[in-house]
């Protein structure tokens, strides 16, 4: 039957032609839209997860509060032995410490008076460890220099360097205070520059060995955040609450510096934004279902009035309305198999394409301080294409629905009459 | 008879016009007392941070209102660490890295030393009755002391305070507690003066307790064990030369 339908369909293609681009159009959209927010959300979550939040993290009682200021005063001093005891615990995740802290960078002249000088915000990492370094992709962003490989140096960010016109191994002083609020001063020397393609952190970053930074800070075996990272590479939501469960009905305390572990969702209001998008994605297939449905159930009412002779005739015939109404819909579900098809097909070239390009989004993150990417790619996923076709059978069979109603309002005592008219 | 009366009475009002003090007269009063040509200070600041509580000791010397020169003496992180004002510019000297840094920008609104005072509170030591117009409020008694109370509103653009309340001591003229206002009316900081001695012919506060009033923690308290005005200090100490010496 549905091959006897196929081919009515590619024979009388007035009837078939229409449906199948609204719902394709649909599909199309559809899909790209899925992969687009799917991967912008993917690309959230790993920038953040890589600078600013970890799959997990563990803070003072006392940072937690004022977390989003990154208070390193507020981080932790001398926990060597109590870090090396968390590591235990939880075996399969991989912990790096990290400190943040703001500074000012100042410049001498070749008297050792300032010449220039600019506000930065750091970032210190272990350098020494490979893995550490491949979290930020700190290689890749390396721009010019090399990596710190000596005491006392860092790297700046393309943006500041240039600014403040500086080269290769100039000496500049961070201004900072300590982790105790008194002054501290220390010489550094520009081993390279980077840009990472996140604007929050090009626009005033530097990148320091954790060592260096905590003899700047005055925090000896001491950190602002440790960052957990699961072994999989990939944030999973349910595996990363059981862990912090765990850890924060073992070590978390009333005591303002005891620790306490957060999760990704915790910070940056991400838990609230992942959800919002993960709604807007189903909100978004339900408007196109409603949307295209009121589509196909215009051009059903257009084509039962084309067609309005042949349903009389095949009424008048003895073929019941159910059987009639049901043949309709399957019509349409082999319409919506159709579109559905190319819509896909369409899709994934698109999605395809922007999946290796990428959307350059530079321009718009200009001013933000959210961790996105400069470049978003679509995520190339047979779920966005399965998320596309749903919506396109789905609506074809509504539309198909509403429009065959008129079926049960002919009187079949009438239909002789209007077949001879 | 009659006429006596009434010409007793226009002396009374005459005489109480003629000695009712105005709020500029408190001003210029108070002025006098915490101005001088120069000053000369050994003092002390205690800071207390969540982690922990910090003297730093400090011999001060300033000229005017517009230049000063502090040098640290202790504790051992910050002994040699030196500060000099001249009027809208601050350097800061670094013995660890020997460097002069110049503080400016957003950097004045920093904490010197973690201490509740910024670097422009550093900065601020302005003569009242030239930099705010006051209105004289109802008097109040602040420990244990009859005070008047003072409303200074900013006459210029650019005062890191746009307003300011005072209790000042009525026999001594000394300002014993001072709010400190932005001008969108937030309370910014207060500061509580006390142990107001004698000190040549002027009154003078020896402790001082400045509080941020944005930050937790009990405030920064500066106590002047030891200090000297009017007297000849040397150019040399209020030149950037002074710095790396």
């Amino acid at each position: 039957m549905l091959l006897f339908i196929l081919k009515g369909l590619l024979r009388d293609r007035s009837r078939s032609f229409f449906p199948i681009i609204i719902v394709s159009a649909g599909v199309l959209v559809t899909v790209f839209l899925s992969a687009f927010m799917s991967g912008y959300m993917d690309s959230m979550v790993r920038q953040n997860a890589r600078f600013d939040t970890g799959h997990l993290k563990i803070v003072t009682n006392a940072y937690a509060e004022k977390l989003s200021q990154k208070p390193f005063d507020l981080g932790f001093i001398d926990i060597g032995d109590d870090f090396e005891q968390w590591k235990t615990d939880f075996p399969g995740i991989r912990w790096t410490p990290r400190i943040y802290f703001g500074a000012l960078l100042d410049v001498p002249d070749e008297l050792g008076n300032t010449m220039t000088q600019g506000d930065v915000f750091g970032m210190a990492i272990d350098i020494k460890d490979e893995t550490a370094v491949r979290d930020i992709h700190l290689k890749e962003a390396l721009i010019r220099g090399r990596l710190p490989r000596k005491a006392d140096e860092i790297l700046l960010s393309e943006d500041v360097f240039a600014k403040l016109d500086l080269k290769l191994n100039s000496t500049v002083t961070l201004l900072g205070s300590s982790i105790y609020g008194s002054m501290s001063l220390h010489n550094f020397t520009v081993s390279g520059t980077v840009r990472f393609g996140v604007e929050a952190i090009d626009r005033g970053g530097i990148v320091a060995d954790i060592y260096d930074i905590r003899a700047f800070l005055d925090m000896p075996n001491g950190a602002s955040e440790y960052f957990g990272f699961l072994p999989t590479g990939v944030y999973d939501d349910v595996q990363v609450q059981t862990i912090k469960k765990q850890f924060n009905a073992k070590y978390n305390t009333a005591d303002e510096f005891a620790p306490v572990m957060l999760a990704l969702t915790d910070q940056n209001n991400l838990g609230y934004l992942l959800q919002y998008m993960s709604l807007t994605l189903g909100m978004v297939s339900f408007v196109f279902i409603i949307i295209i449905s009121i589509v196909l159930w215009n051009a059903g009412l257009m084509n039962s009035i084309r067609r309005y002779g042949e349903f009389g005739l095949r009424l008048a015939m003895g073929e019941r309305k159910h059987h009639l109404y049901n043949w309709l819909i399957v019509e349409s579900l082999s319409i919506g198999i159709v579109g559905s098809i190319i819509g896909a097909g369409l899709g994934v070239i698109v999605i395809s394409y922007f999946h290796v390009k990428g959307f350059n989004f530079g321009a718009f993150t200009k001013d933000t301080s959210m961790m996105i990417e400069n470049v978003v790619y679509t995520d190339l996923n047979a779920k966005h294409i399965l998320l596309g076709m749903i919506p396109g059978l789905l609506s074809t069979i509504f539309g198909a629905m509403l429009a065959g109603i008129g079926i049960f309002h002919r009187k079949t005592s009438e239909l002789f009459k209007e077949l001879e008219t | 008879m009659r006429k006596l009366l009434i010409l007793t009475l226009l002396i009374s009002v005459s005489v109480g016009m003629v000695f009712a003090i105005t709020a500029e007269d408190i001003l210029m009063n108070i002025d006098k007392n915490m101005t001088a040509k120069t000053t000369w200070s050994s003092s002390r600041m205690i800071i207390s941070t969540r982690r922990a509580t910090r003297t730093l000791s400090s011999v001060n010397y300033s000229k005017g209102n517009d230049i000063s020169y502090s040098e640290y003496t202790a504790p051992a992180k910050e002994k040699g660490t030196k500060m000099l004002k001249m009027k809208d510019n601050l350097w800061l000297y670094d013995p660890s890295t020997d460097r002069v840094i110049q503080i400016s920008g957003n950097m004045l609104k920093q904490s010197v030393m973690g201490s509740d005072l910024s670097y422009e509170d550093f900065m601020d030591d302005l003569e009242l009755l030239e930099s705010y117009t006051a209105i004289l409020d109802n008097d109040i008694t602040y420990d244990n002391r009859k005070c008047y109370k003072l409303i200074l509103t900013a006459k210029t653009s650019g005062l890191s305070y746009f307003k300011r309340i005072l209790y000042v001591d009525k026999e001594r003229m000394i300002p014993l507690y001072q709010e400190l206002y932005a001008k969108s009316g937030i309370k910014l900081k207060t500061m509580k003066l006390s142990d107001v001695r004698k000190v040549g012919n002027r009154w003078y506060p020896m402790h001082i307790v400045f509080k941020d009033e944005l930050k937790a923690g009990s405030g920064t308290t500066i106590i002047n064990d030891d200090i000297e005005f009017n007297i000849s200090i040397p150019d040399y100490y209020f030149s950037k030369a002074i710095l790396k010496k």
